[in-house]
């Protein structure tokens, strides 16, 4: 290799290992890594600390892997939008073939290790996972339907399950509902951001809610998903992953976040720009600490359940 | 300018090569532990003594 063949690649953008840990969105995986371990840890069934390791990172190996599958096929969107710019593809540093071999390598090493490592069932659910939000999200339902934010919202929501299944083998109500919390919050959460932000998914062909439907009905959404988001909420702390700390927690976090959205469903534009979307701004505020706390919640009954102080 | 100049390349390089080195060197310690931890658990069985078997119906009578 000649130096000048050297100059010509650096100008080009060779990919760094910061790069490739890029493609595997790692902000995306810290929510798959807190929600799978409340999942395995408020199971009923005891893991090895070690496996129990081992699993929440093969876990977020496989969210990673759907990640730099997401990217590889949506690089001619990201190339487009301002916020996608300088992701690693649109911006030449690492090729989108290389992606693709990332991601599909990964994919079939964080599942059949997660299947090694704890049972068959994980591997497969998590292989189920990658597949739903690599293929039935991004390359089927993204860009034909508005609803594309309540179906990726269920890719997202998979990982409690999955951490519940690595305990246990298998699928119960609690991990059902668990599942339930993160989907149905997942649509108010980016509504409300899409309410406020001036995206520009309509110049990359996206359908979003606010476009297709207009802002009033988006508004009129989010009151309808943050009242089913109470009720699983609530039926959540009914079971045996709940008990008071949970319910307090989740009572005082409902009440706020149903008065926000029905604050949303009250305005219309006028109101809205004229305080620059003050209360959108706060009901999206608002929505980045439900979910955390509702988890986090969750895994402070389990970890007082020894001392025979969570749970009911 | 002197032949042994680095390019800022090459510390790209090194980078990713120090970065895949200690990505694997880490998955060789984590597999070992995984079945360390997976033979040492209580779960762990052997056919050799898996209830029903020949061996372990040898072990009873013995």
């Amino acid at each position: 290799m000649t130096d000048a063949s050297i100059t010509t690649q650096a100008d080009g953008g060779e990919a760094s290992f910061g790069d490739y840990i890029a493609l595997l969105k790692p902000r995306v995986m810290s929510l798959v890594v807190f929600t799978a371990l409340v999942g395995l840890v408020a199971a009923p069934m005891p893991v090895h600390p070690y496996i129990a390791f081992c699993a929440i990172l093969f876990i977020a190996i496989g969210g990673g892997a759907s990640g730099a599958l997401n990217m590889w096929y949506d690089s001619d969107i990201d190339a487009v939008m301002k916020r996608t710019r300088g992701r690693p593809i649109p911006s030449g540093r690492v090729g989108r073939d290389e992606a693709l071999a990332l991601g599909l390598a990964l994919s079939g090493f964080s599942c059949v290790m997660l299947a090694l490592a704890a049972n068959v069932f994980s591997g497969l659910f998590l292989a189920f996972t990658i597949f739903f939000y690599a293929v039935v999200y991004t390359m089927w339902l993204k860009r034909w339907t508005p609803q594309n934010i309540v179906i990726g919202g269920a890719a997202g929501a998979f990982p409690p399950m999955i951490g519940w299944a690595v305990a246990t083998g298998g699928v119960s109500l609690e991990s059902v509902l668990m599942f339930l919390l993160v989907f149905m919050w997942t649509p108010p959460h980016f509504w409300a951001l899409a309410l406020f932000m001036r995206s520009d998914y309509d110049d990359a062909g996206v359908p979003m809610l606010t476009v297709t439907h207009g802002r009033p009905a988006t508004r009129r959404h989010i009151l309808a998903y943050t009242f089913l988001l109470a009720a699983v909420a609530f039926a959540t702390g009914l079971t045996s992953i709940g008990g008071p700390i949970y319910m307090a927690v989740a009572l005082v976090l409902n009440v706020l976040f149903l008065a926000g959205a029905f604050r949303i469903w009250r305005r219309d534009e006028v109101m809205a720009e004229a305080d620059n979307y003050k209360v959108e701004r706060r009901f999206f505020r608002l929505s980045l600490i439900y979910t955390f706390l509702h988890f986090a919640a969750i895994l402070v009954e389990a970890l007082l359940k020894p001392y025979g102080l969570g749970g009911w | 300018m002197p032949l042994t100049r680095e390019h800022e390349l090459h510390k790209r390089r090194r980078g990713l090569n120090t970065g895949v080195g200690l990505v694997l060197g880490g998955f060789v310690v984590l597999v070992f532990l995984l079945t360390f931890v997976k033979i040492t658990g209580q779960s762990m069985q052997f056919p050799d003594n898996l209830p029903g078997t020949a061996a372990d119906t040898a072990a009873e009578e013995g």
